[in-house]
This record gives structure tokens, sequence and C-alpha cells, in this order.
């Protein structure tokens, strides 16, 4: 099962990142752990310096902005 | 202390090489004189050369790359450029005048020399960045 870490400190984009990274993964089908990371150690400990991030199994693959449920899907599909 | 939200961005995004001789730590305190004056964010050369995911995201996030190399070997350009980031602003220490050794007793003076050309062309960006940090700090001797 993937895992997708949405690193944020709960402001309006990490909450839209959140939820369409939920949406992503209601579309494909697939079986995934939506996780949102708060924490601002864990979130630096990934060399994230700016949020909204998003992480697929301990990837991360954007950090800065929110990214369309189609790209989220290429990346955990 | 407050944790401020991270999701303002990070404009400005400044690369030292942070080498191993007084070039390369001049590099390094003056990345840290920048960022403690408002005119960037210090980040982290390592991480982009070891392929930090997160931290090569947080960088493509970044509107204006400053590097500061501190000699002629040119660190910090061959380990950002290779890497797909363009350098908008350049600075190698040694172009200054500044000789490379090996004591690692800086001269604030010194990283004045490379801080203030920095400086000065990203105050000349503002006009383009809707920057919110300080416009107009003055370096001071012996800040260091």
């Amino acid at each position: 099962m993937k895992k997708i870490e949405i690193l944020g400190m709960g402001c309006p984009k990490c909450n839209e990142l959140e939820s369409r990274a939920k949406e992503a993964v209601k579309g494909l089908g697939i079986e995934a752990e939506v996780v949102k990371v708060s924490d601002v150690k864990t979130i630096s400990n990934y060399g994230v310096l700016v949020t909204p991030a998003l992480v697929v199994d301990g990837v991360v693959k954007v950090a800065g902005k929110v990214p369309k449920v189609d790209e989220i899907q290429e990346w955990i599909k | 202390m407050e944790e401020k939200c991270l999701c303002e961005p990070t404009e400005i995004l400044i690369f030292p090489c942070s080498g191993g001789s007084n070039v390369g730590q001049i590099a390094n305190q003056a990345g840290m004189t920048l960022t403690q004056e408002g005119f960037g964010n210090l980040f982290c050369l390592a991480g982009i050369g070891g392929h930090v995911s997160g931290m090569i995201e947080s960088t493509k996030a970044g509107k204006i790359i400053g590097a500061i190399d501190g000699c002629p070997v040119a660190c910090a350009k061959k380990t950002l450029e290779p890497a797909g980031f363009n350098i908008d602003e350049y600075v190698q220490v040694t172009d200054l005048g500044i000789e490379k050794n090996h004591d690692f007793n800086l001269n604030p003076s010194e990283v004045k020399k490379v801080t203030d050309p920095i400086a000065s062309r990203i105050h000349r960006r503002k006009g383009v960045l809707s920057f919110k940090g300080k416009l107009y700090p003055s370096f001071s001797e012996g800040r260091i």
C-alpha cells in the first residue's frame, strides 16, 4: 500500500492538497494511506523549505504548490 | 517560539559552496549574513548534490537562485546547473580579490565584499518580486 504524506501546517493550500490527494487515490481506485504531517521537525527532516508538499513513499514529489489531481495520480499510480 | 506557516513562498534561495578553505567559508558566512539581513534564504547545496527530493522540490519553488562559490573550482555552480537549476545571481569570492588559503579566521571586511554586490543585485530586483524582507538593510562592519 502506498503512503502519501501531505506536509503542511494546516493552511488552506495544505488542506486543498490533502483533498486533491484523496481525490486522486479515489479516482485510481488504489489502496493508499493519506497522512497529514504538520510537525515542523518532521517536515524539515524531508529537506522541505516550503509547503505544502506531497510525499509518496518517502520521496518528495512537489513542494510549494498544489498540483492538479491528474499530476498526483501520475506520481501514485 | 511561534511556528510560522511554511506556505509563504521562499523567493530567493542562496547556495554557498561552503568549501574547505577560507573563501569557501567566506561564501558560507556571506550566505548566512544575507539571510539574517532578509535578502533571501540560505539553502543546502549538499542536499542538491545528494539528490534529496525535498530540497530539490523546494528549490524548484524558489524564484531566484543565488550561488556563491569560493574559488574557480565552482562547486556550487557545478552542483546546481547539472541538477537543472539556472543561477540568477552568481559571485565567486576569489574574483573579488580575496586570495584562497586555509586560514579560517575570517575577516569581516572580506565577507562584506561578498555580501555587498549580491545585496545590491537583489535590491535591484525589488521591482520584480514583491519582496517581504527588509529592503534596505545596512551591513555594518564587523557584524559577523
